[in-house]
């Protein structure tokens, strides 16, 4: 069988250091594998690997040690269990997620579905260089949305019902902003201070505030041999649709602007970011 | 304090941590009928920040919550369901 080394890279087999040995990348959406996958993935690391599998720091799994004789037969021992190779080089890569709203108290929004649809849209897209987005389900940030090139950040935006209110004065007390005084019963309510974590409505035991699920979104972050913090350039974004319309005006701005091996940071920075804001704040104003 | 409503059954929990704060209150609920009232004393920190909101969502009425002044706190709760 002849070998394709730009079909293999392409398809997440990282060459090893140690000859025609490959590092396999499979396909992980939002850190969620499901029984039989992970079982799958166990047999293929006994039968073709050496018996143990690699997480990565980005949420993927890879079983290192298959040898490129077996690449064949291991995409097919794979597919059986629902797992797919997954990608390196200049693509969109993994997108990552916390558990979010369907499992952990503090979540704001579903990450898993929103990881799932972008997944859907843009997984593997090819483009200038490597494209990377993660998706956390609250201010706790625990996915570390600002790593990433578009990073996603569940969100609730919050109003104070009056009559529902007892003056309790729990949502201050939880509040970390100090955006909440509580003075004779009633709410003093500081929206400049606000980070949309949601703390306030979550902790009212009366249902007082009203909750807004949304996003705050990052660009441009990187954690490699150079580190940026993504940097946060418009409000929070209420409608998933206008999200995802962000998302495209992001990843075509890279697709247009980059110089090959150019991460979308210095994209940003090269073009400017006022020319990249400007850009950005018209799809949000859209 | 809490003179507008009529008491029923008084606890106090500022004797136990997370989650058998929770715990209590839940067996002491169990013992009230439906429409009758619970005075809780409870802890500031994470009792207070936990405990009224997991009573809320087991179904029952939050009426009111004081600071004590001293580190304590009582929540007034009216029980709904059986
Ligand atoms: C589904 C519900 C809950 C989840 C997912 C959850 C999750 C967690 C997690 C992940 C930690 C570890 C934090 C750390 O590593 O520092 C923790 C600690 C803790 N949780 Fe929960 N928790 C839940 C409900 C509760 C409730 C209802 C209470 C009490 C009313 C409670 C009381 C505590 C306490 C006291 C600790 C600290 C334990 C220690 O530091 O030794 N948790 N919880
Ligand atoms: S970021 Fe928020 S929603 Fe996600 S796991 Fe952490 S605490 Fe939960
Ligand atoms: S959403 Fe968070 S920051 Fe905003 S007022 Fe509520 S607790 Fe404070
Ligand atoms: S937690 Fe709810 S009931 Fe208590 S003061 Fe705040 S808004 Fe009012």
């Amino acid at each position: 069988m002849a070998t394709d080394y730009a079909t293999l890279k392409k398809g997440g087999w990282m060459r090893q250091k140690q000859k025609n040995n490959f590092s396999l990348r499979v396909r992980v959406v939002g850190g969620n594998l499901t029984a039989t996958q992970l079982a799958k993935i166990a047999e293929v690391a006994d039968k073709y690997g050496e018996g143990y599998a690699h997480l990565t720091s980005r949420q993927s799994v890879e079983i290192p040690f298959i040898k490129l004789e077996n690449v064949e037969d291991v995409k097919a021992a794979l597919a059986e269990g629902g797992v797919e190779p997954g990608v390196c080089g200049p693509r969109v890569r993994t997108i990552t997620a916390c558990q979010g709203e369907a499992v952990c108290p503090s979540g704001c929004i579903d990450t898993y579905a929103l990881a799932k649809e972008l997944d859907d849209r843009y997984f593997a897209r090819e483009l200038p260089h490597k494209f990377k987005f993660g998706v956390t389900g609250c201010q706790n940030n625990c996915l570390k949305a600002e790593e990433n090139d578009v990073g996603i950040k569940g969100a609730i935006k919050v109003k104070w019902l009056e009559d529902k209110c007892i003056g309790c004065g729990l949502c201050a007390k939880t509040c970390r902003k100090g955006a909440i005084k509580v003075e004779n019963k009633k709410v003093i309510f500081d929206e400049s201070q606000c980070n949309f974590c949601g703390r306030c409505y979550k902790s009212c035991p009366t249902d007082a505030w009203e909750d807004t699920h949304g996003y705050i979104v990052s660009f441009g972050g990187l954690f490699g041999n150079n580190i940026n913090k993504g940097e946060t350039i418009i409000p929070f974004i209420e409608d998933k649709q206008k999200l995802l319309d962000i998302c495209d005006a992001a990843i075509t701005f890279f697709a247009e602007n980059a110089n090959p091996g150019e991460r979308f940071k210095y994209t940003i920075d090269r073009i400017g970011r006022d020319v990249f804001a400007k850009k950005i704040t018209e799809v949000y104003n859209g | 304090m809490a003179e507008e409503f009529k008491i029923d059954d008084t606890i106090d929990i500022t004797d136990v941590v997370c989650p058998t704060t929770f715990v209590k209150a839940k067996v002491a609920l169990e013992e009230l009928e439906e429409g009758q009232i619970l005075s809780i004393r409870l802890n500031d920190g994470e009792p207070v920040q936990n405990v009224p909101r997991s009573i809320k969502e087991e179904g029952h009425e939050i009426l009111k919550l004081d600071d004590n002044q001293d580190g304590t706190f009582t929540l007034i709760v009216k029980k709904v369901g059986d």
